[in-house]
């Protein structure tokens, strides 16, 4: 059983024992007070997790079926569509994901083995893994798609257009990328926020529920774009 | 099975244990800006319980507000009026001031649209989705399950700060004059109405908004199902209370993130025009009707089936009788959650092709097994019980009749044929009305009865509530019996002026809102005289079995118990379990011949 403290996460010192205040934060961590134990709680904050990748998931299909949708309705606008957009760029970043990928698993396990120097150098490359995807998107794909005129709906004002409905393709395009593009935005604060706690020794082999929860957010982002590089670049 | 002495020393008697001190939580930790920053920062499932339930009480009071001036304009065939002011004037009278003013609300027949859209989205967004979970679920889950909080307290408060955020957006929207879209802001309309202004982007945000809110209380809510019980709680020994709102909790997670992208894609739609929902640049309205049900659909049932699961409570205890069929209520739950998924089509009948809406057609009669499944099982609990009339099980006998009517004119509804002459018509109306507030806000209301002294530890006035209830369950009848009639005969929804033969109908309903206002006004009155002058309640003035009040004061202190609970008897075990008494003598065991009926 675990005892009742006023703040659960740093227990009082005046408690003695197991409370040394030497010890790294890690070893000191005391699961939240409605828990039994860290694992009590490492199972139930996973199992949260989990769930809300559910939803994740679900998000991102309702923008799947819409695809598949108007794929069907109108398959020469999503050819047409589909040939002006750079394989190369949406390759390279397809790389740098799965990179990153690597990276954030090998952070979950230092951080499962208490090695903080790969830890911290692994969420850093993970950070940066991401802002090389958004800087590529933005930069040589958002940018000329963007003076070109290749925009979506009432926006939309690319002269050479071969299909009536390419500006409904450009919102499909726009719309999914824009979402997993927040999505990537949202994952780079939360390893700021991992990588801050990581400096201070909040994690180690008895507690790394942030780490694990935040690296299978980053697989599920990479997973979505998995779907949306070959979707939308590779189909013609 | 239990001993009385098991349950007493789960601790009612409380502060024994000498080394801390157990407050209440409802216990002032300071002065006035002490306590207010206190409850606005708190973790505490208790105290975030109790917020919901004021503000969501609250926005009840403003659709309630929107739905009498609704019922109001509808008692004449001919629609009231709007000046440039923006007071409304009704027969040459003046009757009432709009918020927002200018041309663009001048219009009658638009006020009425905006006062019927504010009353269905406060009521389904702001109202009935959150209503059980969010305020009676969040106090009562982890003291049902013996746990000291909710698994995640902070995302609890997350999610309760999320909810005022979607209601500021919405209220945003209301002052610059509302929507016209009705709830479900079907598009193309939703995409060109209003063209000049961003309220209906505000008022759709603010639905985005409260979905995050009800994903966060569901997934929080599924995990502590999961992993917070009580040594010695197995998942049929759970209250099925719990079992409801599990239920409605994995709804709200699997199908509130597909309302989320639908209404983002709404946003953008509204902004960029990205033609997703526009026939003319190749889009599909239709598809929008599909992604919104396939979500709205699943949410009815988030309204109902936590009503449901404070039903089971309260008939047992009003009937001092073990749940009939414990196990058929509780997979019927499940399979009302599962198949809710799968019966959205019957929204579409008119939009789609004639083979799907037979499926859909099929599919929804499914969902109406499940449900009679629960109201049987409700009946054979009430079967030979020595029934209680306190307000509570007023409420809960009311929703069997109500939840019934309801239910069965659903299946009207199902059946393709008969839809065809019902389709848009006030009875459609009045069996969701007969649903969502014969059922879920019927329910709710009962449920703040029955649980008011475990919440606040103060009795109401058993009189005065009776009386309220009867003027509700009048009132209601009043309301929306006729509109079953109306609505058979032809009379469409969503119009603001009718065909002069409608009228004894339109009036009657309309003085049936008066009456159902009045109702709900006296509640207030017996809830604000009881937090008052009410008298102190015992730990356990039902005599229930659920561990709130086997094993908690009242109020609850602030860790729940004084230790953690082991079960050691089902919570319905009114046959051979006496639950602690708060007067000695209070509750007596069946007759032996009632016990011979052994599990």
């Amino acid at each position: 059983m675990a005892s009742i403290h006023a703040d659960p996460h740093l227990p009082a010192t005046d408690h003695g024992h197991a409370d040394d205040a030497s010890k790294p934060y890690h070893e000191r961590y005391h699961a939240a007070h409605h828990f039994k134990s860290r694992d009590h709680e490492f199972d139930s904050v996973k199992m949260g997790v989990w769930l809300f990748l559910g939803t994740e998931i679900l998000l991102f299909s309702g923008m799947f079926v819409a695809y598949a949708i108007f794929r069907m309705m109108h398959p020469e606008a999503f050819i047409a569509g589909s040939g002006k957009l750079s394989v190369g760029w949406g390759l390279l970043n397809t790389v740098v994901l799965l990179l990153s990928s690597y990276t954030v698993a090998a952070a979950v396990r230092h951080a499962q083995t208490g090695n903080q120097k790969w830890l911290q150098i692994n969420v850093v490359l993970t950070f940066f893994a991401g802002l090389a995807f958004l800087l590529i998107k933005f930069v040589f794909e958002y940018a000329p798609k963007y003076a070109e005129g290749k925009l979506p709906g009432m926006f939309f004002s690319y002269p050479y257009a071969t299909s009536e409905y390419e500006p409904l393709w450009w919102g499909i395009y726009w719309g999914a990328t824009a979402i997993h593009a927040s999505h990537v935005i949202i994952g780079m604060g939360l390893f700021v926020w991992i990588w801050l706690r990581a400096r201070k020794q909040h994690f180690g082999p008895g507690h790394y529920n942030a780490v694990e929860g935040v690296g299978l957010y980053w697989h599920i982002v990479d997973i979505v774009w998995i779907f949306l590089f070959p979707l939308l670049y590779l189909i013609h | 099975m239990a001993t009385i002495g098991d349950i007493h020393s789960g601790g009612l008697h409380g502060h024994g244990h000498g080394h801390e001190h157990h407050g209440s939580y409802l216990e002032r930790k300071g002065g006035l800006i002490v306590t207010i920053w206190d409850w606005m920062t708190t973790v505490d499932h208790k105290k975030i319980g109790v917020m919901y339930l004021f503000a969501i009480l609250f926005m009840f009071f403003l659709g309630g507000v929107a739905a009498l001036v609704v019922r109001t304009e509808l008692a004449h065939p001919n629609v009231a009026t709007v000046t440039a002011t923006g007071s409304v004037t009704y027969s040459g009278n003046t009757i009432g001031q709009v918020f927002g003013q200018g041309e663009n609300i001048a219009k009658s027949n638009e006020f009425y649209n905006r006062a019927m859209t504010l009353h269905g989205v406060i009521m389904v967004f702001l109202v009935i989705v959150p209503s059980v979970p969010a305020s009676l679920g969040n106090f009562l889950l982890p003291l049902m399950l013996g746990a000291k909080d909710v698994a995640f307290p902070r995302l609890n408060l997350a999610s309760w700060y999320v909810y005022l955020l979607g209601s500021i957006f919405a209220v945003i929207s209301m002052v610059q004059g509302g929507v016209d879209t009705g709830w479900t802001f079907y598009t193309p309309y939703s995409t060109t109405t209003d063209a000049d202004s961003l309220r209906v982007v505000w008022m759709v945000t603010a639905a985005f908004i409260l979905g995050f809110s009800s994903i966060f209380t569901g997934l929080n809510f599924v995990v502590t199902v999961h992993k917070l019980r009580a040594p010695g709680m197995g998942w049929f020994d759970m209250p099925l209370f719990v079992w409801g709102i599990y239920g409605a909790a994995i709804i709200q997670v699997l199908a509130t993130p597909v309302i989320g992208i639908t209404l983002l894609l709404l946003i953008f739609e509204r902004l960029f025009h990205i033609g997703i929902f526009d026939p003319r640049m190749g889009g599909d309205p239709v598809l929008f009707q599909h992604f919104f049900w396939f979500y709205s659909h699943p949410v009815v049932y988030v309204m109902i089936l936590p009503g449901m699961a404070v039903i089971n409570e309260m008939i047992a205890t009003g009937a001092r009788k073990p749940i009939f069929g414990y196990r058929a209520v509780a997979f019927s739950t499940l399979a009302i959650a599962g198949i809710s998924f799968i019966v959205w089509g019957h929204h579409l009948f008119t939009s789609q092709g004639e083979i799907a809406a037979v499926v859909f057609s099929a599919l929804t009669f499914l969902v109406a097994i499940p449900s009679a499944v629960k109201v049987f099982n409700w009946i054979a609990t009430l079967y030979k019980g020595s029934i209680c009339m306190n307000t509570w099980n007023l409420y809960a006998l009311a929703f069997l009749w109500l939840f019934t009517i309801g239910g069965l004119t659903g299946l009207f509804l199902g059946s393709l044929a008969v839809d065809l002459h019902l389709h848009d018509t006030y009875f459609v109306v009045a069996h969701f009305h007969y649903v969502m507030m014969g059922g879920t806000i019927i329910a709710f209301i009962g449920a703040i009865h029955f649980w008011w002294p475990k919440m606040f530890g103060k009795m109401y006035n058993e009189f005065w509530a009776r009386i309220a209830f009867f003027l509700v369950f009048v009132g209601f009848n009043g309301t929306f019996f006729p509109q079953f009639v109306m609505g058979s005969q032809g009379m469409p929804r969503r119009y603001a002026n009718y065909v002069d033969v409608f009228q004894p109908y339109h009036m009657a309903s309309t003085i049936g809102s008066y009456v159902l206002a009045l109702g709900f006004f006296l509640h207030l009155l017996v809830f604000l005289h009881s937090l008052a002058a009410g008298k102190k309640a015992g730990p356990n003035p039902w005599g229930s079995l659920t561990l709130e009040w086997t094993n908690a004061s009242s109020p609850p202190i602030e860790h729940n118990f004084d230790h953690e609970p082991v079960v050691t008897h089902g919570p319905y075990d009114y046959d051979n379990v006496l639950p602690p008494q708060t007067a000695p003598g209070e509750f007596v065991l069946p007759k032996p011949a009632a016990v011979a009926v052994k599990h």
